[in-house]
């Protein structure tokens, strides 16, 4: 399986004068935003009819899931803090897409990045100061979700392994590994309940921005998109891979390093969403526990999806997913439909947007060379 | 009650693999079918669930399990037709769409299930085969439901038809190759089309099975991936149904191997043991992938073994 790579076209200038090139860069850039706000319309309308049919009101629904997501300064807070996390986790699924490889177990390694970094911390609290602590933190889930993603790539390259499956089990096996920590070694004997690792001290908790109720994992999460971002569009590292993601055999004759890409690529998508899961220990939950696979890993797939595997689209994209979680509470307590509602919406956007990709190249406006020659 | 001892295990794991394996029969099988016809259905985790649900507030409003089971069916069947469907259109990723159905299909079933996660449902019937024996346990380990007879002998049918029906070999020739289909004046998208609902239909069964006989409730958590590893299965028993009931069996006593350790007094490790499947599906998968070969027996035109 492929998916297209974006390979920019450099207009070719044409002897009718300065505009047309503009309009066909234009026209090219516009393609994929129209179909996507496309399926998006598409996908809230259907959402809506399912929503009447249960005799609720889809008007009163989207106003809500504006209220709660960005109605107020409070609601755009919340959804940017949910938003922080899916930006990792979302680059996770876009990096490895780049070069034609289905990566769905971010899951695993946000879950697994979370304990390293909570069994990092433990020995050094008190004895070093917060910021060599989250340093340390911040490289060992990073290290421990680039092995774990990583692992994914390299028995895909090395033995052939559909790395979706390969992921996805990987996932499930981080989830008990993880239960299997925080139950026996790490488990702090205070935690009754809900096995966890021992809180961090407050002063070890990674702050809010100043003059914002959300944490600093929103801006590391939009660093890693952009830095994502040059390094596919603007490295040599990144053309290679998107040579690789076009076709493979091409890149093999050409002797770009194939093997070395995958799996470099898909340690680094995995380093991402392991600094996502140590995000989550050192700026929300204090320990690691089970809320660590809140499902972050699998909403990811659905971002990268939507921004098609662009990085600087995962921005936004991730931050109206952000909203649409947010305003679930108030969805499920004003409108008396159920949390799972906002799924509902997820899904069907997921299929609605995957369905559009057949748009792509039907349309003359977007395909230049239809157009007519201009005299 | 007698004490039967260590014994306890490799019995609790025989029990173990015929009460946990029967999803994973349904599951592997409808997948089969659907791989066969050259495409890949990855949504067949939130079919599963879907079913589950289906089946559970079915029987609980008409108290008949089989009802359940049929609508269940139904909606699998749905949820083939809408994948399959989808796919037909060019451009159109078939493992992206199966993951963007799987997720659809789980969110659906727990926005729909929420009225039944109380009320409880009549269980689907099981013959109790061990009344010639005295222990308990070993009675309760040959207490085999219905539903995994028919998963048995529905494996040994297909294996059958796949060889020696008309149907079978219109399907193996789609899967082989679109163009070769063609040519003999068959619909490669329709046959597919039909295929991925049939499969649809098996998995909703698995689902079935799982809220209304064992565990025998319905939650959220119902599934842990039964419907994903069934598709790993399906690889390493090379798209024969045989093969996949016997890899069905293995897995499910992989998934018991936890709760029998348990029962013994082996706490050490629990959750350990609760990735067994996991690691055993990950562990074939590596043994039988090749990264330059193709494997023996895949259907030319799936695009997971490319």
């Amino acid at each position: 399986m492929t998916i297209e790579a974006n390979v920019p076209i450099t207009p070719l200038s044409e002897q009718a004068g300065q505009i047309r090139p503009l309009l066909e860069w234009l026209a090219r850039r516009a393609e994929p935003l129209a179909i996507a706000l496309f399926a998006i319309l598409v996908g809230l309308a259907l959402f809506s009819l399912f929503i009447a049919v249960l005799g609720k009101s889809p008007v009163q629904l989207f106003q809500l899931m504006y209220a709660g997501g960005f109605g107020s300064w409070f609601s755009v807070q919340n959804s940017l803090s949910r938003a922080a996390p899916l930006l990792l986790t979302a680059l996770c699924v876009a990096l490895p897409a780049r070069l034609g490889l289905v990566v769905i177990g971010a899951e695993g390694a946000v879950v697994l990045g979370g304990v390293a970094g909570a069994a990092i911390a433990l020995p050094m609290i008190g004895t070093a100061p917060p910021f060599v602590v989250w340093v340390a933190m911040g490289l060992a889930g990073m290290a421990v979700g680039a092995a774990w993603i990583g692992l994914s790539g390299f028995l895909r390259h090395y033995r052939g392994v559909n790395e979706t499956i390969a992921s996805l089990l990987l996932a499930y096996i981080a989830i008990a590994l993880m239960n299997h920590l925080i139950e026996g070694v790490l488990r702090d004997p205070a935690s009754l309940n809900k096995p966890s690792t021992t809180p961090l001290p407050a002063e070890y908790m990674l702050g809010n921005i100043p003059g914002m109720d959300v944490h600093w994992g929103l801006v590391i999460g939009v660093v890693a998109c952009i830095v994502s971002y040059i390094l596919i569009e603007a490295t040599s590292f990144g053309f290679a891979a998107r040579i690789a993601g076009g076709n493979v055999r091409a890149a093999q004759i050409q002797g770009l390093p194939v093997r070395r890409l995958i799996v470099g690529f898909t340690a680094i998508a995995g380093s991402f969403a392991g600094l996502a899961g140590m995000i989550e220990v050192t700026a929300v939950q204090g320990s690691a526990n089970a809320s660590l696979a809140a499902g972050y890993g699998y909403t990811g797939i659905l971002v990268a999806f939507l921004a098609r595997h662009n990085p600087l689209a995962i921005i936004p994209v991730a931050i109206l997913l952000g909203g649409i979680d947010a305003s679930g509470g108030l969805i499920q307590r004003r409108m008396g439909l159920p949390d799972a509602t906002v799924l509902v919406l997820q899904g069907t956007l997921f299929v609605v947007i995957l369905f559009c990709e057949t748009l792509y190249g039907r349309f003359r406006l977007f395909n230049p060379d239809l157009w007519k020659r201009s005299a | 009650m007698e004490d039967i001892g260590l014994w306890g295990v490799p019995l609790a794991i025989l029990a173990g693999a015929i009460r946990v394996s029967t999803p994973f029969i349904f599951v592997s099988l409808g997948e089969a079918i659907t791989e066969r016809s050259g495409r890949i259905n990855l949504g067949l985790e939130g079919t599963l669930v879907f079913g589950a649900m289906t089946a559970y507030g079915v029987a609980v409003m008409t108290l008949s399990p089989w009802l359940g089971v049929l609508a269940a069916m139904a909606a699998g069947a749905v949820f083939g037709l809408v994948h399959g469907w989808i796919c037909k259109f060019p451009k159109v990723n078939d493992i992206a769409i199966g993951i963007a159905m799987m997720q659809f299909g789980l969110g659906l079933a727990f926005f729909l299930g929420k009225p039944f996660i109380q009320p409880s449902a009549p269980k689907l019937p099981s013959i109790p085969f061990g009344g010639w024996s005295d222990v308990p346990q070993v009675q309760a380990a040959l207490n085999i439901n219905v539903l995994f007879l028919i998963g048995a002998a529905l494996a040994v049918f297909l294996w059958w038809a796949f060889r020696n029906t008309r149907i079978g070999l219109i399907l193996r020739v789609v899967g082989d190759s679109s163009d070769a289909a063609r040519a003999m004046g068959l619909n490669p998208d329709t046959v597919r089309l039909l295929a991925t609902a049939v499969g649809g239909a098996l998995a909703a069964i698995g689902g079935a099975y799982l809220s209304l006989f064992y565990p025998g409730s319905w939650n959220e958590g119902i599934s842990s991936g039964q419907g994903l590893m069934a598709v790993a299965l399906v690889i390493f028993a090379r798209w024969n149904p045989i093969g996949c009931f016997l890899a069905a069996m293995l897995f499910g006593g992989a998934g018991a191997l936890g709760p029998a350790l348990q029962s013994v007094g082996v706490t050490q490790g629990y959750y350990l043991f609760y990735a067994a499947p996991y690691v055993l599906t990950l562990a074939i998968l590596i043994a039988t992938s090749s990264p330059t070969r193709s494997l023996a027996g895949a259907p030319g035109a799936l695009s997971i073994t490319k």
